[in-house]
């Protein structure tokens, strides 16, 4: 397919800012000052300015001898980048690749992206009807390749759509500025008379390489599709990605779930056709007042379950404002893993399909509970009872050692362990009686003490003396006592409570 | 003008209707897992333990709840043994998960999830009991409502997964949908004659509340060889009189 390239160009793009923001300055000649070498310099100015005589490079002083009531405002370093990707990140409902071509174009891809607007003719001019009506003096092109767009979107006369293989004629009767050459070159190329590309695009290569170097050579093979240039896309586009553009800005859920229908038949359709599953994904709405709310949903299996994954984006609908309207929906799946392909099992009751349709009540449950809410523990190799269990986010993940059962472990184990006030006389004997919450308990059973050493190479502390022991009344607790006996001053906990 | 004899036929037949209507299937119709524990079972209509049901345990206080705990990890093992996991909602993690071992658990085929509000727990419960891949679904909550809990009992019927609920907070007690209303208090531990030390854990398990049964009072008592229960004499002494109690069949 033939690649097509979109040129934009702002001419002012930093007074249309101020303007935009403050429209009283559309009234007036307004220029952007920059500092230079110890003095102020023109940077930008808008129309009024330059009908009154301002050229870029003047400096400050002239400026207002020339027109005293100039506003002049200070540059700020990095505006434009800023704003140019503002704009960028707002064409993106024009096409997925569009990429910042400083210091005052866009650069847009837009390869298979006009049937959705009839052609290119009111694609483009959709496009810059937009962008005027926000405030922006803009100049746009279309060309076969980027070089010949961007030089017809600024120094072109005729037509702004270049067809299909003319940008050889198009670009004959431009200036050599038009190519994108360094600004020494440009003077050299008009000392010699070479004042419009069709004067020197013949030549030779050999006599252009010894005469003006590889760099226009680049250039002019650029500008005629000969050699490849690559668009650095603010956003990559991920590979599996569906867009779904409506003819009226949608408001309403319903709206909403028909077009994640859609989404989703056509991205899950591709899913599944390469064997692979969707572990995450994002569903972007560009609304017309541009702004982008996006929703994630991510899914504990990868699957291409259209049902599914419709259920846990319906949950997230709840998110999106659509305030003034919806008119791009773009679905991206972000993280993509083959897929566990399945033989149909005959019963339904299959270990296999049980799994499926666990992991899709889990993903509805961590969608509203997140996903660190829910736990699998397996056992770790520790004898320290709070570093004796790990927790596992995943599904499959299988113990590596068997459970411990020697021990007695009790069912209820209090995150931290609270002090308790015992009465125990008799060194290294369970305690007669303790308190616990005001409450006391006196000691009929007991076992232990099981001592259980501080691990030395993660932390520093003493060591545990446990105790099961059984109150009057049959219940059970789990005691402890924090280092070697030391009569009064012993430290005494509670860690747990048996069944 | 119908005998006495046929009279009773047609009373048998209407309360098998009525049982069936309320979700009870005989064992004849449907495979039922079996506990092993007649005892329990006879409680029940048919004798048969309701596994698509939902359950609800009063536990006020930690010690209760620790005792539940392990009454519930006996249930469980018992539910799990077809290879299915089952799913513990609470707002706090306080079971031990290698204490669940000891009762023919393997700990890790339990997911826990962690949930603060009510609220919640309630809809995440709902959500995991209507998944048919689930052996059972556990979730710890303040308090039940009359339509919270025929909600859950209504997303149970279809699945045959067994629901079980444990309430914090027994003062404010409501009638519940629930099939059952349990009480597990601990009791001494059991020990064999002459030996010291702290034995196998006893539990008093009552049965304070059971659709067409027989609420009752027994003792179990757990070994490694499994769970026993007896039955205690003082059984109608032990409940409560606030709670009315419905005696059917």
């Amino acid at each position: 397919m033939q690649k097509r390239y979109l040129s934009l160009w702002f001419k002012q793009l930093l007074t249309d800012q101020l303007a935009i923001a403050n429209p009283s300055l559309n009234e007036a000649p307004l220029v952007i000052a920059i500092k230079e070498r110890g003095r102020q310099s023109v940077k930008c100015y808008n129309n009024f300015a330059l009908k009154q005589g301002i050229k870029p490079g003047m400096s400050i002083a002239d400026v207002k001898a020339l027109v005293p009531d100039v506003v002049v405002e200070d540059d700020e370093e990095g505006t434009e980048r800023h704003l140019l990707k503002d704009l960028a990140e707002w064409c993106i409902r024009f096409s997925p690749i569009v990429a910042i071509d400083e210091p005052d174009g866009l650069l847009i891809d837009l390869t298979g992206c006009c049937h959705l607007w009839q052609g290119e003719v009111p694609y483009l001019r959709e496009l810059l009807t937009r962008l005027r009506k926000k405030g922006y003096q803009v100049r746009g092109a279309i060309a076969d390749t980027a070089g010949a767009a961007w030089a017809i979107a600024r120094y072109g006369k005729e037509k702004a759509i270049i067809a299909s293989g003319e940008h050889y004629h198009a670009v004959l009767s431009l200036p050599p500025v038009a190519l994108r050459l360094e600004n020494n070159l440009v003077q050299r190329l008009h000392k010699l008379g070479l004042h419009r590309i069709e004067n020197f695009i013949d030549i030779p290569r050999s006599v252009l390489r010894r005469r003006f170097g590889e760099a226009l050579l680049l250039r002019i093979a650029q500008a005629m599709g000969k050699a490849e240039e690559f668009l650095k896309p603010i956003y990559i586009p991920e590979p599996y990605t569906e867009r779904l553009p409506c003819l009226e800005p949608v408001r309403t859920a319903e709206a909403i779930e028909i077009a994640i229908q859609k989404l989703l038949e056509a991205l899950c359709g591709r899913l599944q056709k390469q064997g692979m599953g969707l572990r995450k994904a994002v569903l972007a709405c560009y609304r017309i007042d541009g702004k982008v709310v996006s929703v994630c949903i991510g899914t504990h299996k990868s699957t291409h379950h259209i049902q599914h994954l419709y259920q846990l984006l319906k949950m997230r609908i709840v998110n999106i404002e659509p305030a003034l309207g919806i008119e791009l929906f773009v679905l991206e799946a972000s993280g993509i893993e083959p897929v566990e392909l399945l033989q149909q099992p005959i019963w339904t009751s299959s270990h296999e399909s049980d799994e499926q349709l666990l992991a899709e009540v889990l993903d509805r449950i961590a969608l509203r509970a997140g996903k660190n809410a829910i736990q699998r523990y397996l056992p770790q190799a520790h004898y320290w009872p709070e570093r004796s269990i790990k927790k596992v986010n995943s599904l499959e993940e299988k113990p590596t050692i068997p459970w411990p059962t020697d021990k007695p472990r009790p069912t209820h184990l209090l995150a931290v362990p609270q002090p308790v006030l015992v009465s125990a006389p008799i060194p290294d004997y369970p305690p007669i009686l303790f308190v616990y919450k005001g409450k006391r308990h006196d000691i009929k059973k007991a076992d232990g003490p099981e001592r259980i050493e501080r691990e030395w190479w993660i932390e520093s502390g003493e060591h545990r003396d446990y105790y099961v022991v059984e109150d009057e009344t049959g219940k059970r607790y789990w005691l402890f006592r924090s280092g070697h006996y030391a009569e009064e001053r012993s430290e005494w906990f509670i860690h747990g409570f048996f069944a | 003008m119908a005998t006495g004899a046929t009279k009773r036929n047609i009373i048998s037949r209407l309360k098998e209707d009525i049982l069936r209507l309320e979700g009870f299937k005989s064992p004849a119709t449907g495979k039922e897992v079996s506990f092993g524990l007649e005892m329990l079972e006879n409680a029940f209509p048919y004798g048969v333990f309701p596994s698509s049901a939902v359950h609800e345990f009063l536990c006020d206080e930690e010690e209760d709840t620790a005792a539940t705990n392990g009454f519930l990890a006996v249930l469980l093992s018992i539910l799990m043994q077809n290879g299915r996991s089952c799913i513990w909602i609470s707002p706090f993690p306080q079971v031990f998960p290698p204490a669940l071992k000891n009762y023919g658990i393997h700990p890790d085929r339990i997911i826990f999830i962690q949930l603060r509000r009510d609220r919640d727990i309630l809809w995440a419960m709902e959500e995991a009991l209507k998944c048919s891949a689930l052996a059972a679904v556990i979730a710890e909550l303040q308090n039940l409502t009359f339509a919270q809990s025929r909600r859950l009992q209504l997303a149970v019927e279809n699945n045959r997964i067994t629901g079980f609920v444990l309430r914090k907070d027994s003062k404010k007690i409501t009638t519940t949908a629930c099939v059952a209303r349990w009480r597990i208090s601990p009791l001494p531990s059991f020990s064999e004659k002459g030996l010291p030390g702290v034995g196998f854990p006893q539990w008093q398990v009552e049965l304070l509340k059971v659709k067409n049964g027989q609420p009752s009072v027994w003792k179990a008592t757990h070994t490694p060889e499994g769970l026993t229960v007896k039955s205690t004499e003082k059984s109608n002494t032990l409940l409560p009189d606030s709670l009315t109690v419905k005696t059917g069949t």
